[in-house]
């Protein structure tokens, strides 16, 4: 895992490595101060010598002012270098992200990637920048307070040595511990944030059935288990510092009574002494600050886990070598296609698909929620790939293709479709950016919606909202198929992109292709009779398998699920926006 | 420690914290509130433990000069009294390490019992509030306050809290011994600690101004990913990952750009506060020094030394103080959008007409009863005569010339008027956006009109209390929200004492209980997720029959057969249709099959009632309805409404 990380300090790596340095220099400098400051107290204010504290004044300034500039470069290069990889970090991970393949997007849900790129980054920069700042610096002050002690006098320092072990012990044991509780605290959070969550998704049920005081009660517990855990895990962190203050004091105590032996037989000096117990708490407060560091690397430790997770996360489609680099028709042939979205599924998602279709078809699909039309057609542009058998586009296999050139040519309106921030021009070039004005009018034409651009008092050039939420559900779907239309493909698959498009304007779109684009394969998937009736085939879909695939009128005649869904919709039919979503 | 959990930087501060110390003293009111006594004992703890603290500096010196100094050269020397002198100060020091602990421990329940205070607090204010609040607010944005806004406090009672009362504390009575020692010196330390407060203020601001940088861009940033994201499908089917690379490049350099300069200035304030104080230091000692040696001020060199060491611990505290200055303003920011939540105002309740059990006497009136009877009526005091009167609950709705917006400026609703009798199904159709499931928002004030009347039994809504209002109304929306928990739980949401038997019933009334009983747990199979395992017509079945149980006089039913097959689809209309039988129900459709059969059927068009009548009558008037029914056009001529 830290392996994984640390490429990605990438540039930074100067920071990196200047920033303890600097903070080494500004270690030793704090290591000196107070023997400058003695030095002023012992021999220029107690014998009365000004001179003396006008040059070891002078010397303090100095030092004080290489401490500065080495505070402000350790500061400095801190921050860029911790920011810095968290930059790189979130670059690397957006990247790996545009990589992945459908089925890698439907393993990750939006707000635990967009927790990945955010919250969790900042974690493991901050933990980044605390290891530079102190990581190095804490054992080194730790190290030469050590030292010191030792040299002045071994035997007494070895008091420290047995503190510090004890000391080490103890509040590893403590981190420890609390990070079990903290782990459940977070746990804790997630309920706390499920309950608001729900509560504000479904605040219409709790108002319409009254049960405001009923989701209270729910929240107290929630509520109050966030606060059993926390007080749990935390009055735990407190004995880090009456354990600490208590190894101090004894520190203190004991060095005072051996010393005192020690200066009364001669062996120690009363200034010695007195270093040494500086040295005391030096020692022992870069202690507590190390078993800081160590809780705080723990925490971040889960989110590193998850930052790697996406980093190293390989797509699962990938493209060939050699591929091909056009489709020379639209016609495309499934050859006994078997499909599931994960290896150990037990059910195939669609089972023994044989199709042939022609260049220039247009090709109606139907069947029940969940009879596989999405993920039939969905294999078609290579967005997941086959199980067994193989499906080919213009007669050779898809996934010899060059990714781009085959998603180029074969155009797909997703089901659940959606338009980006920026003007009406931006959204339809997202199928070919270098369109001109008039290609993307062109394309807005046949997909019916030019009438309606041009009411808008900015046209083209209005801007959509995040999620196109500033134009209706039909006006949306219309934006998309323009979109797609820019790509001048081969086959153009409409995954069930009219359904909140009235039947009139429904019906003028159909014709619009039928003599704009007559040579592009059209494969439609709808709900709705009215929209595939004239198709020239229509597939009929059960559960994943094949269940009739022939003109209207013969499957009026000879299948079942196809009469029953045209019975159902012809009787009273009328509908005000067909499907069209509440507001 | 983070929040964890929650989507966080999704707001944008981008401005600066209006009224700060009305901010802080809201939040320690809260502290103080609910833990006054607590608060004492840390108060008393900080005091005995810098005392203590301060007994350890001095004892040093002490132990050096008093005992050990007098012993050297001795033959024999007594350590009896060293013994002694040691045995005191570690009272001292078991004292004061058992007052940090205490005050640790205690601050512990006091930070987190304010947390959760807090938290309840919000919760219980946010039920109050009107569904406008909720229709208004991004639910990401609530969701953070709960855990990222209220994290941000506990970092300010915890140790922001404490350590101004320490450094105060300790500011205090090492300012009264400094002003013994020596008035010059003194001032000249005060001086200094101006020019550090001042820095301070310098740096830090400069340290707000692109912390608030980096907040506004990472919600930038976060604003694209979560776009991209949710659109990733397209992004793939377009080829479009080079441009989302390159766009999320530049903003991605910004928000490192302002991350940079934030935690830079806030690196450098330490360490300039450091070297401040040594500079103070030397200039005390040399000042100190030529005052000492020439004998000015009465300042003798023993009590110089003393001094140096008190501007070190005067020092201190700032520099500490100026270390939280982030942990403040980040807090107080928090702390301004939670106080925004509870300052919101609470859905008006004026009501005073009440729903009751009711039985009816032999000589046909109506008295109160106190069990269930199946019978329910409007209680209905009066205040000028003293008397109530029982009005029997029929489900009788009249609406009377009502107009209605969202937003005073956009009316959507025009004079809308209806008279629904008791077990007549009333039917809405129209376009998106025709304002049908307005209408149904007005009958259970979710929203309150603008003009006009609404009537129910013929009582004014305004006059019936809000809660017994809404309990006389199911309501089956468009949007089914589950809650996690079991499938028995989520259709005992409306009637909490439900028995599992009248579960059962209600779930197969509601054509709920095939479905069900083939989960892996049955009745007792868990959701997760707002019911994420079950397919789109499963939970609408769960929520029919959730309606059902409670066995409401009036139904709202805004239907939602989008995406559904044929089969399902007709599981519900059944489910529905059983549901409504003997109910006055309000059915809003799009579809017009599924009203059909309705008493009375009005078309909306723009938030007018362009039509109304049984199918029959429609049909026979050849409008909107004749049209969309036949795919003739309409004969009738319509006045184009004007738009308000």
């Amino acid at each position: 895992m830290l392996k994984t990380l640390s490429r990605y300090v990438g540039q930074f790596k100067r920071d990196s490595f200047l920033t303890p340095c600097f903070m080494l220099l500004e270690v030793i400098m704090e290591t000196v101060l107070p023997l400058i400051m003695a030095s002023i107290i012992d021999k220029g204010i107690t014998k009365g010598n000004i001179n003396h504290i006008y040059l070891m004044g002078g010397l303090m300034l100095l030092t004080a002012l290489v401490s500065l500039f080495a505070g402000i470069m350790g500061g400095r290069f801190g921050a860029s270098a911790s920011t810095g990889f968290g930059r790189n970090l979130r670059k690397a991970m957006f990247e790996n992200i545009q990589t992945f393949s459908f089925s890698n997007i439907d393993s990750y849900s939006t707000s635990s990637l967009v927790t990945r790129l955010t919250t969790d980054v900042t974690n493991i920069q901050n933990a980044y920048q605390m290891i530079l700042r102190m990581g190095i610096r804490g054992p080194f002050s730790l190290c030469i307070s050590m030292a010191m002690a030792f040299f002045i006098n071994a035997r007494l320092a070895s008091i420290y040595l047995v503190a510090a072990v004890f000391l080490g012990f103890i509040l590893i044991t403590i981190a420890t511990k609390t990070m079990k509780y903290f782990r459940q605290v977070f746990e804790k959070y997630d309920e706390l944030n499920r309950s608001v969550q729900e509560n504000v998704a479904a605040i219409r049920v709790v108002k319409a059935y009254v049960r405001e005081d009923h989701e209270r009660q729910k929240f107290n517990r929630a509520a109050g288990n966030i606060y059993n855990m926390f007080v749990k895990a935390e009055s735990l962190l407190t004995l880090n510092g009456p354990v600490m203050n208590l190894t101090v004091y004894s520190c203190i105590i004991l060095i005072s009574w051996f010393g005192a032996k020690f200066i009364v037989r001669g062996d120690l000096t009363t200034g010695e002494m007195t270093s040494l117990l500086s040295y005391c708490m030096s020692i022992l407060m870069n202690l507590m600050m190390l078993s800081m560091m160590f809780v705080m690397m723990t925490m971040s430790a889960a989110s590193a886990k998850r930052i790697c997770e996406v980093l190293e996360q390989k797509s699962d489609l990938v493209n060939p070598e050699d591929p091909i680099m056009e489709v020379p028709d639209g016609s495309i042939d499934f050859d006994d296609v078997d499909f599931s979205y994960s290896k150990d599924a037990r059910e195939s998602v669609l089972k023994d698909i044989d199709l042939h279709i022609r260049s220039g078809e247009i090709i109606g699909i139907i069947g029940a929620t969940g009879s596989a039309k999405s993920s039939l057609v969905n294999l078609i542009s290579r967005l997941y790939d086959v199980t067994a058998g193989t499906l080919k586009v213009g007669g050779n296999d898809v996934r010899k293709y060059d990714l781009v050139t085959l998603r180029d040519s074969v155009s797909v309106v997703l089901q659940k479709n959606v338009l980006f921030t920026g003007t009406i021009y931006d959204n339809l070039r997202w199928g070919n950016k270098n369109a001109t004005e008039e290609e993307c009018r062109k394309a807005a034409k046949l997909a019916c919606i030019d009438d309606f651009i041009e009411s808008l008092p900015e046209g083209y050039n209005t801007k959509i909202e995040q999620g196109g939420n500033n134009v209706s559900g039909g006006q949306k779907q219309r934006l998309c198929i323009a979109r797609a239309l820019l790509k001048n493909p081969k086959i153009l698959i409409l995954d069930d992109s009219t359904s909140a498009v009235d039947t009139a304007t429904d019906a003028r779109i159909r014709k619009a292709f039928a003599e704009e684009i007559p040579d592009t394969t059209k494969l439609i998937i709808s709900q709705r009779i009215s929209s595939i009736q004239h198709a020239d085939r229509i597939l009929v879909l059960k559960e994943g398998r094949v269940d009739g695939f022939a003109s209207h009128d013969e499957l009026v005649k000879t299948n079942e699920i196809y009469r029953s869904i045209v019975e159902a919709q012809t009787q009273g039919s009328g509908d005000f926006d067909e499907k069209g979503g509440e507001l | 420690m983070p929040g964890p959990g929650a989507p966080r930087g999704a707001r944008i501060p981008g401005k600066k914290v209006e009224h700060p110390f009305k901010l802080l003293g809201r939040t320690l009111k809260f502290v103080f509130r609910d833990y006054k006594f607590h608060f004492v004992i840390v108060l008393l703890c900080i005091v005995v433990s810098v005392l203590a603290s301060v007994q350890g500096t001095l004892f040093t010196r002490t132990l050096i000069d008093s005992y050990i100094l007098p012993m050297i050269g001795q033959t024999n020397p007594d350590f009896g009294p060293l013994a002694g002198a040691i045995g005191r100060v570690a009272i001292f020091y078991l004292a004061g390490a058992l007052a940090n602990w205490i005050q640790a421990r205690v601050m512990v329940n006091v930070t987190q019992g304010t947390m959760r205070n807090i938290r309840i607090e919000m919760f219980d204010h946010m039920q109050s509030l009107p569904i406008k609040y909720f229709d208004t607010h991004k639910h990401g944005d609530i969701m953070s306050m709960y855990t990222n806004d209220i994290d941000t406090l506990r970092q300010l009672i915890s140790q922001s809290i404490i350590s101004l009362f320490q450094s105060a504390f300790t500011v205090v009575t090492v300012f009264i011994s400094m002003i013994t020692l020596s008035i010059p010196l003194t001032l000249l330390t005060l001086v200094m600690v101006a020019v550090m407060t001042f820095t301070t203020g310098k740096v830090g601001s400069l340290t707000g101004r692109y912390f608030l940088a980096q907040q506004k861009n990472l919600g930038i940033v976060n604003g694209f990913i979560e776009e991209m994201m949710e659109g990733q499908k397209v992004v793939k089917v377009f080829n479009h990952e080079e441009e989302n690379i390159e766009t999320f490049n530049r903003i991605n350099d910004e928000l490192f750009d302002s991350a940079n300069k934030a935690n830079r200035f806030a690196n450098i304030l330490g360490p300039i506060n450091a070297q401040l104080g040594n500079v103070s230091y030397v200039l005390c000692a040399i000042v100190g020094g030529v005052l000492a040696i020439n004998n000015i001020g009465g300042l003798t060199l023993g009590g110089l030394v003393s001094f140096l060491t008190f501007n070190r611990s005067f020092n201190m505290p700032i520099s500490q103080l100026s270390m939280q200055f982030n942990s403040i303003v980040m807090a107080l920011a928090g702390a301004e959008r939670i106080f925004n939540l509870i300052d919101e105002k609470p859905e008006v309740d004026d009501g005073y007409v009440t729903l009751v059990n009711a039985k009816r006497n032999p000589d046909g009136t109506l008295s109160e009863a106190t069990e269930h009877t199946g019978l329910w009526a409007w209680k209905h005091p009066h205040k000028a005569e003293g008397t109530t009167t029982l009005t029997e609950l029929k489900g009788n709705v009249v609406m009377d010339d009502v107009d209605f917006g969202y937003v005073p400026e956009k009316m959507v609703l025009h004079n809308v008027s209806l008279f629904a009798e008791p077990g007549q199904k009333i039917a809405f159709v129209g376009s998106t956006g025709a304002g049908k499931t307005t209408i149904t928002n007005l009958i259970n004030r979710f929203y309150d009109i603008q003009d006009g009347k609404i009537r129910y039994d013929g009582i004014n809504v305004n006059k019936i209390k809000k809660a017994d209002l809404r309990r006389s109304l199911g309501v089956v929306l468009q949007e089914t929200h589950l809650f996690t928990g079991t499938v028995a739980d989520n259709i005992r949401y409306s009637k909490l004492d439900a028995t599992d038997d009248e579960v059962r019933a209600a779930a197969k009334l509601a054509n709920a209980d095939g479905f069900i009983r083939r989960l892996p747990k049955g009745y007792n199979t868990e959701l997760k997720g707002d019911g994420g395992n079950l397919s789109q017509g499963q939970r609408q079945l769960l929520a029919i029959a959730r309606a059902a149980i409670a066995d409401p006089p009036v139904l709202i039913l805004d239907e939602a057969t989008s995406s559904i097959d044929t089969h399902t689809e007709r599981l519900v209309q059944e489910g529905m249709d059983k549901l409504m039988a003997g109910r006055t129900t309000f059915v809003i459709a799009h579809r017009l099959s599924t009203v059909m059969n309705s008493d009375c059927i009005m078309v909306l068009e723009k938030g007018r009632i362009i039509e109304r009548g049984t199918h029959e009558q429609l049909l026979e008037e050849k409008g909107r309805y004749y049209q969309l029914y036949t795919g003739k056009p309409a004969e009738k001529v319509y006045e184009q409404p004007e738009q308000a």
